[in-house]
């Protein structure tokens, strides 16, 4: 992401420092992650300290300073989905992918997370990726599920 | 500004108004206990160590003497059965991130706090925020600041800025409750982990 792109979603803003967070939201969901020439911009731009900037970068969940997959897995780890086999879900998606919850692969195919509840219980256990949710899947399942995503 | 009268410890106290609890006591030499207040800055109200009780209108209730504001008539206790448990706890919770600050092991002597209350995770770090609002609020370099939340907080620099003014200031590092381990430390791990062109 070039600083042209950066200005122009800080414009957008009317380069509002309270607009700050809107701003790293922006740019997150265009980049996937926050790289630290985006946030040297956005400090120089809206005239924020840098330090307020990673203070508020790394407080929030949304935020990654990391380089994201281009697909976003989540399997819920919640109540509902433990006791239908998401544990064994997850394990199944670990050995597909090779990577754990919190990471990337190398690729920037897929990053994986757990959640705790994506709030439909009753299509437990379940696997969102990008979104889609995958309802009552099974770990064979899971396969097929991820071989649509490039 | 007018003049606002209280009690502090069974003393009539005078306090102008917008002064703090904590700045009244201190007016009339009434020792209330801190750890993350500076003169030069703003109140923070992180430590919580000034709790004092206070009473108006027959309602206790429990406020950082640091942050609140001074009422007409209201009764200040900053010793009490319940103010000196509080302190105990926070001294304890304290104490297990740094066992061997000795600003921490004078006031646990103080309130009876057991620095072994509470399993070791010594990080150092109390989280004061003396050296983030000093670097910010005096020095205006920003240099250090907060990272991640919770349980995970932590003080961090910033390499680039860390490597071009901290040496020639370390105005933070005085200002520590925890005797500065925590912030020499980060400074040199920031310095050595970022890159050669930084670390000169």
């Amino acid at each position: 992401m070039d600083n042209a792109r950066i200005d122009q979603i800080i414009d957008k803003h009317q380069g509002e420092a309270s607009s700050l967070i809107q701003v790293l939201l922006d740019i997150q969901s265009e980049n996937r992650w926050l790289p630290k020439e985006a946030l040297s911009r956005v400090s120089e731009r809206l005239q924020v300290p840098l330090t307020r900037i990673r203070q508020i970068a790394t407080f929030y969940k949304a935020f990654s300073l990391v380089p994201k997959g281009r697909h976003a897995i989540h399997i819920c780890m919640g109540t509902a989905c433990h006791v239908r086999g998401a544990q064994r879900v997850l394990d199944k998606v670990q050995d597909l992918t090779g990577i754990k919850p919190g990471e990337t692969d190398l690729d920037l195919k897929f990053s994986l997370e757990t959640v705790n509840c994506l709030g439909c219980c009753a299509l437990g256990p379940v696997m969102e990726i990008d979104g889609k949710t995958h309802g009552k899947i099974s770990p064979a399942e899971t396969a097929d599920a991820l071989k649509k995503y490039e | 500004m007018s003049k606002i009268m209280l009690t502090i410890d069974g003393r009539e106290v005078q306090a102008q108004e917008g002064m703090t609890i904590l700045e009244a006591a201190q007016s009339v030499g009434i020792d209330i206990p801190t750890l993350c207040r500076h003169e030069k800055l703003e109140p923070y109200g992180a430590c919580r160590i000034c709790t004092v009780e206070a009473e108006n209108k027959g309602w206790t209730k429990l406020v950082a003497s640091c942050l609140y504001p001074v009422e007409q008539n209201l009764v200040v206790r900053t010793r009490s059965e319940k103010v000196d448990r509080i302190r105990k706890m926070i001294l304890q919770l304290l104490l297990s991130h740094a066992p061997d600050a000795r600003e921490l092991q004078d006031l646990a002597k103080e309130y009876g706090a057991d620095k072994d209350r509470f399993e070791k995770e010594a990080s150092f770090c109390i989280h004061c925020g003396l050296c983030v609002r000093y670097c910010a609020e005096v020095k205006k370099k920003n240099a250090v600041g907060f990272v991640n939340r919770g349980a995970r907080r932590e003080i961090s620099f910033i390499p680039e800025i860390a490597s071009k003014e901290c040496w020639n200031c370390k105005e933070c590092f005085p200002l520590c409750p925890t005797e500065a381990l925590q912030a020499a430390y980060i400074l040199t791990e920031a310095l050595i982990s970022s890159s050669p062109s930084f670390t000169t």
